[in-house]
C-alpha cells in the first residue's frame, strides 16, 4: 500500500512539469500588460518599465518560465503582482473556506442524496421514483447564481434565518455563515450521487449474495445496511471525488454571490486584475489538488472493496 | 413421515411479456436423512422450485400463487409471513447457490459471512461466532482454516468458495439443506470432491438435502430418490434407480437417451428435437407432446395430466405420461 503510494506520488513530477509549462505558455497568449494593470492608468512609462524590469516581464521566456519552476519548488508558487505577497500565503488565507465549502457541501449532498436514492430504489419504476426523479432533474437545471439569489431573497432576507454572504470568526460562525453557498454546491452533488447511488442499489438488490443474506435468515434492515448499502455506496466514492476535485477551483459564482474569499474568488480576481504569477501559481496548484484527490479517491476504493488493488 | 412435503405448488413469474407459471402444480416429499434430486434442463423450473421454499427470489419479481409446503414441525411455509419466514431460513432450511463467487459478499472477510448466520440464530459473541466458523471451515475441510477467516471471497478458489457456502449451510445444522446445481459452477474434479462433501455431511449429521442438478449422472451418484420436470411440471419421480433403470416416461426416456456415458461408444447419442414450450402461454395436453416420438392426439388434449402409478412399476414409482394412463386404464 505504502509503496503504492509513493509510486503514485513519484508520477505527479512529470505531471506536474507539463502543467507547469502549459499553464506558463497559455498565459504569453493572454492579452494586457501586468505593469500597467498594477500600477493604475496614472503611472508613467518609465515607472511602467521599472514595474517590468522588477517582475521579470522582459526577459526571455525561458528565463521567466525558469523563474517559475524556482518559485513552484521552493513552494511559494510566486509572487502577486496585486497583493504584493507569496501566492502560497493567499492560498493559505483562502483554502480553509474553500475545503469548508467542500467538506460542508459533501456531507450535505449525502444526507440529501441517500434517503431519496434509497427511497427510489426500493420503489422502482413507481411513481415515487419518478417523483424523486423529475425533482432532481429540476435541481440540476437550476442555474446557480439564480439558485443563490432566490435563497439569499428567500432564507436570508425575508425569514432571517441566514447572513446574506461573508464569512464569521471561528468554526460555528461559519456553520451558519456557509450554509447557503455550501447548500447551493451540494444540492447539484446531491443530485450526481443520488442518480448513481439509486442505480446501484438496484444493481446490489439483484446480486446473488444478497439471496445469501437472506437465506441466512437476515431480516430485511439487517441486509440492507450490512450488504446493500455498503457494497452500494462503493460507487458514490468516485462521484464524490470527481466533484471535490472539481469544487476546489470550481465554485467562483457562488463564492462571489456569497463573498465567500475562497480559491475560486481569487482566482477571477486574478484574472480581472492580469494578476499573471497569481493565475499560473493557483493553475498549478489546482492541478496538485486534482491529483492528490484522486489519489486519496483510489486509496478509499482500494479501501472499501477488497477486489481493487491501488497500482 | 416426509420431511418436506410440496403440494400443488405453483409460482408465478411477472415479465414484461406476461406472466410465466414457473412452476404449475409441483408435488414432492422429502424424506429425513434422504438426498433427493431435482432433473431437468434449463428452465423447468427446477430451480424456481427451490427458491419458492425458502421465497428467495433474487430480484425478480416472483411469488408463490398457490399450493402448500409443509416443514415437519414447523407448518406450512408458504403461507408464513415474511418475518416468521426469517427464522426457518438458515436455522431450519438452508440454501446452497449455484456459483459461490457470485453467492459470496466480496467485500466481507469470509470468516465475518459465516459468523453471520449463527449470531442471527443464536447468542454469540464475535469471538465465539469466530470460533464456530473456525469449526466449520475445519468440517468442510478447508485447508489452514485459521488464514481463510480473514480472506475475502476473491481470494479463494472456486472449489474452497463452495465449501465456504457449505460450511455457511451447515452452521445451525439444518434439517434440509436445498442445493441448486452446487457443482455446475465448478470444474470436474472438485465437483466430486464437493458431492462427496455434502453426501459424508448427510451421513454424519442426517441433513435431508434437495439437490438440483441438469446432470443425470450425479444424481445416479448421490441421490436416493428424484424428481425429473419439465416445463414447470414434474413429469417423473420415484425412487434413483428406479427411474433411471425403468423411465416410464418417454422425456426421462429421452433424456437418458440423449446421455452420453452410459450408451456404448458406437450407439449414437439421440437429441431431443425442438425447444421447451413458453411458460407464459403452455400447450395444452402433456407439455412434452410437440416434443414427444410417441405422441398421440388425445395427448395434446385438455389439462396438463398429473402423476399416477403404472402397472408394475415400483413402488412410489410415478409419472405423468397419458399413454401409460391409458394403458392402465384398459388392463
Amino acid at each position: 500500500m505504502l509503496f503504492a503510494i509513493s509510486k503514485r506520488l513519484l508520477m505527479l513530477v512529470p505531471v506536474l512539469i507539463g502543467i507547469t509549462m502549459i499553464s506558463f505558455l497559455l498565459l504569453q497568449i493572454m492579452p494586457g500588460d501586468p505593469a500597467s494593470r498594477a500600477m493604475g492608468t496614472r503611472a508613467s512609462p518609465e515607472e511602467l518599465q521599472a514595474m517590468r524590469e522588477l517582475w521579470g516581464l522582459g526577459k526571455p521566456l525561458w528565463v521567466q518560465y525558469l523563474y517559475f519552476l524556482r518559485d513552484c519548488l521552493t513552494g511559494s508558487f510566486g509572487v502577486s503582482i496585486f497583493h504584493k505577497q507569496p501566492i502560497i500565503d493567499l492560498v493559505a488565507e483562502r483554502l480553509p473556506f474553500t475545503l469548508a465549502i467542500v467538506g460542508y457541501s459533501t456531507v450535505i449532498a449525502l444526507l440529501i442524496a441517500l434517503p431519496f436514492a434509497i427511497l427510489a430504489a426500493a420503489n422502482r419504476g413507481r411513481m415515487l421514483d419518478n417523483v424523486v426523479r423529475q425533482i432532481f432533474v429540476v435541481v440540476v437545471a437550476m442555474p446557480p447564481f439564480w439558485l443563490c439569489y432566490v435563497l439569499i431573497l428567500w432564507l436570508a432576507l425575508r425569514m432571517g434565518w441566514f447572513a446574506t454572504g461573508g464569512v464569521g470568526d471561528g468554526f460555528l460562525a461559519n456553520i451558519g455563515r456557509l450554509f447557503l453557498p455550501s447548500l447551493v454546491v451540494g444540492l447539484s452533488t446531491a443530485a450526481l450521487i443520488q442518480q448513481s447511488l439509486r442505480a446501484a442499489l438496484i444493481d446490489t438488490m439483484k446480486a446473488d449474495y444478497i439471496d445469501t443474506a437472506r437465506a441466512k435468515g437476515l431480516r430485511g434492515h439487517e441486509v440492507f445496511l450490512r450488504h446493500i448499502l455498503p457494497n452500494s455506496l462503493i460507487s458514490t466514492i468516485s462521484i464524490i471525488g470527481v466533484r471535490v476535485s472539481w469544487i476546489i477551483g470550481g465554485t467562483v459564482v457562488v463564492e462571489k454571490i456569497f463573498s465567500v474569499p475562497g480559491l475560486g474568488s481569487l482566482l477571477i480576481d486574478a484574472i480581472v486584475s492580469r494578476d499573471l504569477p497569481v493565475i499560473r501559481g493557483l493553475t498549478v496548484f489546482f492541478a496538485i489538488m486534482v491529483v492528490i484527490v484522486n489519489l486519496i479517491t483510489d486509496i478509499c476504493y482500494a479501501l472499501a472493496d477488497p477486489r481493487v488493488r491501488l497500482e | 413421515m416426509s420431511l418436506l412435503s410440496v403440494r400443488d405448488l405453483v409460482t408465478e413469474f411477472q415479465s414484461p411479456s406476461g406472466t410465466a407459471r414457473a412452476v404449475d402444480g409441483v408435488s414432492f416429499d422429502v424424506n429425513p436423512g434422504e438426498i433427493f434430486g431435482i432433473v431437468g434442463e434449463s428452465g423447468c423450473g427446477k430451480s424456481a422450485t427451490c427458491r419458492s421454499i425458502l421465497r428467495l427470489f433474487g430480484g425478480a419479481s416472483a411469488q408463490v400463487a398457490s399450493g402448500q409446503i409443509m416443514l415437519k414441525e414447523t407448518g406450512d411455509l408458504a403461507r408464513m409471513h415474511e418475518r416468521e419466514l426469517a427464522q426457518v431460513r438458515g436455522r431450519d432450511v438452508a440454501f446452497i447457490f449455484q456459483d459461490p463467487l457470485s453467492a459470496l459478499n466480496p467485500t466481507m472477510r469470509i470468516g465475518k459471512q459465516i459468523g453471520e448466520v449463527i449470531r442471527r440464530h443464536r447468542k454469540a459473541s464475535r469471538a465465539e461466532a469466530r470460533e464456530a466458523a473456525l469449526q466449520l471451515l475445519r468440517d468442510v475441510h478447508v485447508t489452514s482454516p485459521e488464514r481463510r477467516l480473514d480472506a475475502y471471497p476473491h481470494e479463494l478458489s472456486g472449489g474452497l468458495r463452495q465449501r465456504v457456502v457449505i460450511a455457511m449451510a451447515l452452521a445451525l445444522r439444518p434439517r434440509l439443506i436445498i442445493a441448486d446445481e452446487p457443482t455446475t459452477a465448478l470444474d470436474v474434479t472438485v465437483q466430486d470432491q464437493i458431492l462427496r462433501l455434502l453426501k459424508e455431511r448427510r451421513d454424519s449429521l442426517g441433513t435431508s438435502i434437495i439437490l438440483v442438478t441438469h446432470d443425470l449422472g450425479v444424481v445416479s451418484q448421490i441421490c436416493d430418490r428424484m424428481a425429473v420436470m419439465y416445463a414447470g411440471r414434474v413429469v417423473e419421480t420415484g425412487a434413483v434407480r428406479d427411474v433411471l433403470d425403468a423411465p416410464s416416461h418417454p422425456y426421462t426416456q429421452a433424456l437418458l437417451a440423449a446421455l452420453p456415458g452410459q450408451v456404448s461408444r458406437d450407439s449414437q447419442l439421440i437429441p431431443i428435437k425442438g425447444a421447451p414450450p413458453s411458460l407464459i402461454d403452455p400447450p395444452a395436453g402433456c407439455r412434452f407432446a410437440p416434443r414427444c416420438a410417441l405422441a398421440q392426439p388425445q395427448c395434446a388434449i385438455g389439462a396438463a395430466p398429473g402423476l399416477h402409478s403404472r402397472p408394475a412399476a415400483a413402488e412410489g414409482h410415478f409419472d405423468a405420461c397419458i399413454l401409460n394412463e391409458v394403458s392402465h386404464a384398459a388392463a
